[in-house]
């Protein structure tokens, strides 16, 4: 047994016992110092006390100490070490004395627990004989129902010899309709199923019809128990007849509910059960005073019996009566959960109900709220989405913060439900987007920011719009400051960007990207503002020099006024910067964007403003700011040659065409990319996976001795001469480690999965990246390597987060199935048990085929749970590149739609468009932006 | 099974009985306790006695200074269980008369004992008090 190492060896117990302290003094210390220090230290003094005492061999002594190690365990998480408690426990259960008896039971009931199992086969004879008293005095009859307590109590569940041991000591108990009894017979049963049912289903069954109320109280409830939800119900239908009876005579409450709990199961599964309920239940609506019967019966109505239109709406007109209840929070939460149980056929209820729904949101009770927005998300569709949605939206600008957010993040999710379903007016839900973003408290700006560039993306028409507000945001100084809205600020700066040619005046835009708060900004978010003003300034410039060439002859005329303005602009650079923007501003409003001046301007103000930054620490704005340096450093270059007469029409013909090139690649069209996109492209000719696929299957098949040996097989089965060097050492390398691996395989940690993830992402010096070289000259093998590679890098980035996915997917399978298992072995036994019961007319075959037909359902529930659990996965890899297979009914659905949906989905089709024009344009971008879904360059015709 | 777990806590959040009716680890008590408190300690009058969390109901009731949480499943009847914990006061009351926070904490295990004649495994067996407390009855006769 533990001790407490502190104790002094031997204690005189006499003293123990004479000067030993009561519960009430240990209260009483613990009382006396109210400070947790005060209190903890109290505890530690009092439990070193207790575990000498608890050893004494008196029993009152060891009583009193079980007594106050109780009350320590059970109020201040005493630490008590492995199970002290439980074997003195277990030693005064034998007790005479009834007070110790009682203590003990106690003691046990909540002290047992799984780890400590190994005691309760000590118990199990003191147990059968209290559950078989000799007598039947007031006081063998009180230690029987301790004896039963002891039985239900959590332990004993965990204990299944205990079950299978004292279940026929139940028995006689069971059939005098001891709740007591039933309801330690529903622990025993659970327990051990096989053991336990044929012996204690009868007569727990039996109960339910004794006259005792009790009794079928108790039974009630051991079968609602019984029925409840991973097992399966059907084989309880036997028992309708008693429970209907119950249902018709009873007149406790608490046996009501616990029926129509069972019959809200039983229902569904046989259509006459739920015709012959519906009157029964109908009148203890109508009639019932108690609130909880009341609410029973609704739910009952509402999820078993949704076919019976008067009943429902009779329940219907109960919730109203809930929602319309103002003194009383619970009932109108209690409402609101029942309009929200209500069967899609009945919404035009919730639609009536909208009043009070809408009122609710602003109710005092968070829980009360969030129902209510619940329930006005069920109630979104297509022709309401804008008035709920600027509801909630101006609701959301009056909530506080917390449930703010809640709002803004079901309107973001409800509105970009499977691809902006919903929506149909583009230009409003952009200007919500911007709104919402506006708003305070706002902290959903990952969403907006991916929702905004995403609308982009799909809806072309949206676009005017999309910049219009996108401008909006960005020439708003007061934002800049606002760290949760950055990524939306980010997704702007690169929807401005993108879609400059939409933009009114790129002055003004140049001038809210390189406004002075944008220092407050995040790198990243720099970064993506230094990249959209590379675009606007290259598609100014472009479009200036179309211009250029419509009047050639204007040239020479420009290009020297700009290099005067420049030199202007070079020697006042430090002084007098300010003024001169603002001359050269003012000068600008009024004139065209496009004009020389106003590009010079840009110019100038943009070296200013980005000039500090090829400075910066961070590589990312470090690189779009040389990058943006260097692309005007090339414009200036020009000019200065033009400067010095040097130059000629050449100069100008190749800065032109700098620029022309420049935008030709910004304005390409990047289109959403599907996540099972990879599945069409069609493989080329003369890839012969086998090849290289071959020895990806033993990689597969084999287990995590040789993780490092495997990966490197399957990089060389890509990029074959190049590398044979290095990887020969590698091979020897990694095959030496295996080796040594297998001979001392103990000494090595057991986790080859986590080495085999790591080692799957590509090396900085990877040969894969010097295969993006090799491609230039391969026409032939580029497109096989392309894929190849970009297979492999799909597989390997992506690779974590399909294996947790994957992980979950296993494991909540697993867990179904176990239950399914384990339940199921309960309910086959209940069957079995049934059919012996009624077994006159069916008999061995008919339970065959019940048993047979309760299988593939059992495994209908477990596919549908993995069903489940995928299209969750659908919803999340949708951008997370899983090389999932995705849900094959969207793409059978997306096919037609290409056809002949296309004027009814022009606002969504605007991608596929791009699917039908440009076949493989194959896309290069001087670097990426961290918006652009990154394997956009490569394949981006595949659309959802 | 119904009720998972029936706590008593004073207005400072300091536990005064706990009752499990599954098995939980003493790091999984104190959590739960200690969230399950703080959530419902801060809620108001005017808000719902129901509060969900984890993969319970708490179904919760003021008397005094003490808070009666009640951790149940989510299909359990929350107005019944409200009116479980009502019985559970009334019967202390009517033993202890006009029970108080300290005849709860000086005879915590009389409670325990009413507990355990009301609630089996999860399940409301008794309802009325005078067979609650014929047994303590009984055991005050005998001792």
């Amino acid at each position: 047994m533990a001790s407490a190492p502190s104790a002094p060896a031997t204690a005189p117990s006499l003293l123990d016992t004479l000067f030993q302290l009561s519960l009430d003094d240990l209260v009483k210390s613990l009382r006396a110092d109210p400070s947790a220090a005060g209190e903890s230290a109290a505890i530690v003094r009092a439990l070193s006390v207790v575990h000498r005492e608890i050893r004494a061999p008196e029993a009152a002594t060891k009583a009193a100490a079980l007594q106050k190690l109780t009350y320590l365990s059970s109020l201040y998480f005493a630490p008590v070490a492995s199970h002290p408690l439980a074997f003195p426990a277990i030693e005064l259960l034998a007790s005479p004395h009834l007070p110790h008896k009682r203590l003990a039971y106690l003691a046990a009931s909540l002290s047992l627990h799984p780890s400590s199992l190994s005691l309760l086969p000590l118990a199990t004879h003191q147990l059968h004989k209290d559950l078989s008293p000799s007598t039947s005095s007031a006081v063998s009859h009180h230690v029987c129902a301790l004896a039963l307590h002891l039985l239900a109590s959590p332990a004993a569940a965990a204990a299944p010899d205990l079950a299978v041991h004292l279940a026929h000591d139940l028995v006689p108990h069971l059939s005098r309709g001891s709740p007591r009894a039933i309801a330690a017979a529903v622990r025993v049963m659970a327990a051990c199923p096989s053991g336990a049912v044929p012996l204690l289903f009868k007569p727990l069954a039996a109960c339910l019809a004794s006259p005792d109320p009790r009794a079928s109280t108790a039974a009630a409830a051991a079968f609602c128990e019984l029925s409840a939800p991973p097992a399966d119900p059907a084989p309880f239908l036997p028992l309708a007849p008693d429970l209907y009876n119950l249902l018709t005579t009873s007149r406790s409450n608490w046996a009501l509910i616990k029926v129509l709990k069972v019959f809200a199961r039983l229902a569904p599964l046989e259509s006459r059960l739920a015709a012959r309920i519906v009157d029964p239940v109908c009148q203890l609506l109508s009639s019932s005073s108690a609130m909880s019967l009341t609410i029973e019966c609704i739910h009952t109505v509402l999820t078993a019996l949704p076919a019976h239109a008067a009943a429902v709406a009779l329940a219907i007109g109960k919730v109203k009566e809930f929602l319309g209840s103002s003194d009383d929070p619970n009932l109108r939460y209690l409402g609101l959960l029942a309009l929200g149980m209500l069967s899609p056929a009945y919404v035009s209820t919730v639609n009536e109900s909208h009043d009070v729904i809408v009122l609710s949101l602003g109710d005092p009770d968070s829980n009360i709220r969030r129902e209510a927005l619940h329930l006005t998300m069920g109630m979104v569709d297509d022709n309401n989405v804008q008035d709920i949605a600027g509801m909630l939206a101006s609701h959301a600008a009056r909530s506080d913060p917390e449930f703010a957010n809640e709002i803004l993040g079901a309107v973001l999710a409800a509105c970009g439900r499977n691809v902006y379903e919903l929506v149909s007016d583009f230009d409003w839900y952009v200007l919500l987007l911007a709104d919402i973003a506006k708003s305070l408290h706002c902290a959903q700006g990952d969403e907006i920011g991916r929702q905004l560039v995403d609308v982009g993306l799909r809806v072309k028409d949206a676009r005017p719009e999309l910049v219009q507000s996108a401008r909006t945001l960005l020439i708003d100084p007061a934002l800049l400051g606002n760290q949760l809205i950055s990524p939306v600020l980010s997704s702007a700066a690169w929807v401005c960007g993108e879609y400059i040619n939409f933009v009114k005046d790129p002055v003004e835009l140049v001038e809210a990207l390189l406004q002075p708060r944008t220092g407050l900004l995040p790198m990243s978010v720099r970064a993506v503002y230094i990249q959209a003003v590379l675009k606007v300034i290259t598609f100014c410039c472009n479009l200036y020099c179309e211009r250029l060439n419509d009047s050639n002859k204007e040239l020479d005329l420009v290009f020297d006024e700009s290099a005067i303005d420049q030199t202007a602009v070079r020697s006042s650079e430090t002084e007098i910067r300010p003024g001169e923007d603002e001359i050269l501003m003012a000068s600008t409003t009024e004139k065209d964007p496009f004009s020389q001046k106003s590009i010079v301007y840009m110019i100038s103000l943009i070296e200013a403003t980005i000039g500090p930054l090829v400075e910066c620490k961070e590589v990312e704005v470090l690189e779009r700011a040389h990058n943006l340096m260097g692309f005007l450093h090339l414009l200036r270059e020009i000019q200065e040659l033009k400067d010095m007469k040097v130059g000629d029409h050449t100069k100008h013909n190749r800065v032109k065409e700098l620029v022309k090139n420049m935008q030709t690649i910004f304005s390409q069209e990047l289109s959403p990319v599907s996540v099972n996109a990879l599945k069409k492209v069609s493989p080329p000719e003369d890839l012969v996976l086998n090849e290289n696929l071959a020895e990806l299957a033993d990689v597969v098949s084999e287990d995590d001795t040789t993780p490092s040996t495997s990966i490197f097989l399957s990089c060389r089965g890509s990029h074959s001469a190049e590398t044979e060097d290095e990887s020969a050492t590698s091979v020897g390398s990694s095959s030496l480690l295996s080796e040594h691996r297998k001979r001392h395989e103990i000494f090595y940690l057991p986790t080859g999965k986590a080495e085999e993830d790591a080692n799957n992402y590509p090396c900085a010096n990877d040969p894969l990246l010097s295969a993006d070289n090799r491609i230039a000259t391969e026409d032939k093998s580029e497109a096989v390597q392309l894929v190849s590679d970009w297979k492999k890098i799909k597989s390997t980035r992506s690779r974590p987060k399909v294996v947790k996915l994957d992980g979950e997917d296993f494991l909540s399978s697993m867990m179904a199935n176990a239950n399914i298992a384990k339940e199921n072995s309960l309910s086959c036994t209940v069957r079995g048990v049934l059919m012996g019961r009624d077994a006159k007319p069916l008999s061995s075959p008919k339970v065959s085929d019940r048993t047979t037909g309760g299988m593939p359902k059992n495994m209908d529930s477990g596919e549908s749970s993995s069903q489940r659990v995928e299209n969750i996965d659908d919803g999340i890899g949708s951008h997370s590149r899983t090389s999932k297979p995705q849900n094959n009914e969207k793409e059978k659905s997306a096919i037609p739609l290409e056809s002949d949906g296309k004027e009814a989905r022009k606002h969504r089709t605007s991608g596929r468009s791009g699917h039908r024009q440009g076949k493989q344009k194959n896309r290069e971008r001087p670097s990426t932006q961290p918006n652009v879904v990154p394997q956009a360059p490569l394949i981006q015709d595949f659309l959802l | 099974m119904g009720i998972r777990f029936v706590l008593l806590v004073n207005k400072q959040g300091q536990t005064r009985l706990a009752q499990y009716y599954e098995h939980l680890s003493l790091d999984e008590r104190r959590a739960l306790e200690g969230e399950i408190v703080r959530k419902c300690l801060a809620r108001t009058d005017q808000q719902c006695s129901f509060v969900e969390h984890r993969n319970y109901k708490v179904v919760y009731r003021r008397y005094a200074s003490l808070f009666f949480l009640v951790g149940v499943d989510n299909d359990e009847n929350e107005l019944a269980i409200l009116e479980f914990i009502h019985l559970l006061v009334e019967t202390m009351d009517r033993h202890f008369g006009n029970v108080c926070e300290l005849d709860i904490m000086f005879h915590l295990e009389k409670v325990h004992f009413m507990l355990e004649e009301m609630v089996m495994n999860g399940c409301i067996v008794e309802t009325s008090k005078q067979n609650i407390l014929a047994p303590i009855q009984l055991m005050e006769k005998t001792s």
